[in-house]
């Protein structure tokens, strides 16, 4: 700084300093402007660095998972013949239901290839069609006891592996020791080709079945709606809950020792591994209140319990948020505290508060570890209908398919990914509109 | 002057006010006696003795925090929401001592309204903030009778004429002054009979301000008026009566004409001709 008395005093010694301190100015605000735009740069890299990992991530699960979307199948004629299904001819259903339609569908395979006759060569040739295959043709003669005695084209889910060999996942150039399927299958796929019987379709079952050994079988919809009534019993027990104690915590409980340790407590909690938790439901809503396993709604709470902590914070600060100014003009208006919060405080603090449940629910929904706990691993076939159910949840799935060793899984595992992932930006949208309903200008 | 005189200037001068205007018989509203009031270790106000007239305003002054705020909060007991604070005295209303424990508070305050500094109109549509304190306290179920009520305080605090045609819009969209009416409106819709106003002007321009002092002189007729501010001008203009405060003490009360042209101690001389706060 220069001393101001040579300015008052002469008017060139003056100008100089003025001038000097002009080009000081001048000189820092050149290294400010720099500074400013290397910290934008590297903000800028950052941000690109993140969204290319994001894209990464998004093309490879997205592009492993596309196959998982088509199934190869077989158009075969079948003949229905009773003597086989209903050697008596009474229709019932027991009979229906336990009839040998794997005798009919290897008739209807072996009339395809008449060359092959030994034993060996006609398992191997059977092992191309899809297990399933037996309780498609079951559930449509039951379904219609007509047809039997009739002759029906029926499109059959191939094995997986002809599968995977189809969608080139398996190559065929390789030995024939390194791949599970046999050069004779191969030739007899090929051979099924030309004759135009093979069909690429969409995989309906992948959206409408549950678990299962056979890839081909196997569906998302069992763990789908498991997450689903899960993530209904969080929420309906977390939400009030979390919001009742943050609302008495930060409007109506007076500050002591007391409320302080359950502050302190209630932030320690946010942090406590989700196993624990797991533990801890198993403890208590299975060992002690004798509450099934497996079961959604013992998922539903213990993931309530991880989530409690996140709403009240959230929430808490959501409420702290709202200006005093709102509660002091309610107060003197009359209105009772109760009022003040449920006509002006909460309705303010309502997007804070569901952004915070947000963040806890996709938490919740992406959750594995404390489920496995209360036995929400176990191999489920049926989908479940309510939340007493057995059932397994979308993460838990992923897990079990990642671990499976047929090729087919794998493709599997990226489309159950993709569903987790439309879960939670489905998830997400809803709470960004219900935010936008209860957003307000000031 | 000795120290001892001036201690019990306030009280003398408060009995001879009462004294001269006795002919007239001026019905006094609110009383306060020996005031106390501490935030946690720290004392606030220190034995404030106060008569507050009915239909009369009454403005508190005195430097930044002198107190008059926490005396005015103390008047509808909106220190009660400030956990720390702590009140000890006597203040009745109509006779009736406020902090007895078997006031209602919420009952207090739809009898005592404030207006604060910042204008502070709820997020919600002008008709509603308006409706807000009837419906609370049920002064009306008819939907008619509801429409009448924040017609005739809007037409009060004069800005009916201003929204009439926009009472379902936000009360947050009115410029400062129409917010700071709109919030007198709120107060005036419950028929409270004291009002209590915490520097209204602080956060307005000049012709808002205006509007405020003229409405707050027609607002007299039908209610008891206690306004605190740091506009000397403004407490001249306004008001009929003139407490100064000064570091938690009540110095001086009198007749705002007699306060600014002759007031008896040399504290309140002090501040009014500018020499400090």
């Amino acid at each position: 700084m220069t001393d101001p008395a040579p300015n008052m005093s002469g008017p060139t010694t003056g100008g100089v300093a003025m001038q000097n301190s002009n080009d000081a100015v001048r000189r820092s605000l050149k290294r400010r402007y720099a500074a400013e735009r290397r910290f934008k740069t590297y903000g800028i890299l950052a941000i690109a660095f993140a969204m290319g990992m994001l894209g990464l991530l998004f093309t490879t699960i997205i592009s492993k998972a596309i196959p998982a979307f088509t199934q190869t199948t077989i158009n075969l004629e079948i003949t229905l013949d009773g003597k086989i299904i209903d050697p008596q001819g009474t229709r019932e259903r027991q009979t229906l239901s336990s009839a040998n339609y794997r005798s009919v569908i290897r008739r209807a395979v072996f009339d395809l290839f008449p060359d092959v006759t030994t034993r060996r060569d006609r398992r191997a040739l059977y092992e191309i069609i899809s297990p399933g295959a037996v309780y498609k043709i079951r559930d449509m003669v039951m379904a219609n006891p007509d047809l039997i005695g009739e002759r029906v084209t029926v499109q059959m889910p191939m094995s997986d592996d002809i599968d995977q060999l189809n969608k080139g996942q398996i190559r065929k150039d390789s030995p024939e020791a390194e791949r599970r399927v046999k050069d004779k299958q191969i030739a007899w796929f090929e051979r099924l080709e030309n004759r135009g019987l093979i069909e690429t379709v969409f995989n309906t079952t992948f959206f409408t079945a549950g678990d299962s050994r056979e890839p081909e079988l196997a569906g998302i919809l069992g763990a789908a709606m498991g997450s689903l009534f899960t993530m209904l019993v969080t929420l309906l027990v977390s939400f009030p809950l979390a919001v009742a104690s943050a609302i008495y915590l930060e409007e109506f409980a007076p500050v002591n020792k007391w409320t302080q340790t359950i502050e302190v407590n209630i932030n320690n909690l946010a942090a406590v591994p989700s196993i624990v938790f797991g533990l801890l439901g198993l403890a208590v809503f299975i060992n002690f209140f004798g509450m099934p396993r497996s079961a959604p709604v013992v998922g539903g709470l213990v993931l309530a319990l991880m989530t409690l902590p996140t709403i009240i914070i959230a929430a808490r600060s959501a409420l702290k948020s709202v200006p005093p100014s709102i509660r002091e003009a309610a107060y003197g208006l009359g209105a009772s505290p109760l009022q003040v919060t449920t006509h002006h405080v909460l309705p303010l603090a309502m997007p804070g508060i569901l952004t915070g449940t947000i963040i806890g629910m996709a938490q919740a929904l992406g959750e594995t570890a404390p489920l496995l706990m209360i036995g929400m691993v176990a191999f489920i076939v049926d989908v479940p209908h309510g939340a007493l159910d057995p059932a397994t949840v979308l993460p838990v799935q992923i897990y079990l398919w990642a671990d499976s060793p047929e090729r087919a899984f794998v493709e599997r595992t990226s489309a159950a990914i993709c569903v987790l992932l439309g879960f939670l930006v489905l998830m997400n949208v809803g709470a960004v509109l219900l935010r936008k309903r209860f957003e307000r200008k000031w | 002057m000795t120290p001892n005189m001036n201690q019990s200037m306030p009280l003398d001068a408060a009995g001879g006010a009462a004294a001269t205007q006795s002919q007239t018989a001026p019905q006094v509203k609110i009383m306060a006696r020996d005031v106390k009031v501490f935030y946690g270790e720290k004392q606030a106000l220190f034995d404030v003795n106060l008569d507050i007239r009915a239909n009369q305003v009454t403005s508190l002054i005195g430097p930044s925090g002198c107190g008059k705020s926490t005396f005015l909060r103390s008047l509808n007991r909106m220190n009660d929401t400030i956990d720390i604070c702590r009140f000890d005295g006597r203040i009745t209303l109509d006779g009736h001592d406020i902090y007895d424990k078997n006031v209602d508070v919420v009952h207090l305050r739809a009898r005592v309204g404030m207006v604060f500094q910042k204008p502070n109109p709820f997020p919600k549509s002008i008709f509603d903030n308006v409706a807000y304190g009837p419906r609370i306290h049920g002064l009306t179920n008819s939907k008619s009778e509801l429409d009448g009520i924040v017609q005739s305080a809007l037409e009060k605090a004069g800005l009916w004429n201003e929204v009439k045609d926009r009472l379902d819009q936000p009360g947050t969209g009115l410029s400062g002054g129409q917010q700071q009416r709109l919030c007198i409106a709120r107060a005036i819709a419950v028929s409270p009979e004291v009002i209590l106003m915490d520097e209204p002007c602080s956060a307005l321009d000049p012709i808002a301000t205006a509007k405020i002092e003229e409405l707050i002189d027609e607002l007299r007729d039908n209610f008891t008026i206690v306004i605190v501010t740091h506009s000397m001008q403004q407490a001249a203009r306004v008001s009929q009566r003139t407490a100064f405060f000064h570091l938690g003490y009540l110095v001086e009360v009198d007749d705002t004409e007699k306060m600014f042209t002759n007031p008896t101690d040399e504290r309140t001389q002090g501040y009014i001709t500018g020499r400090f706060g």
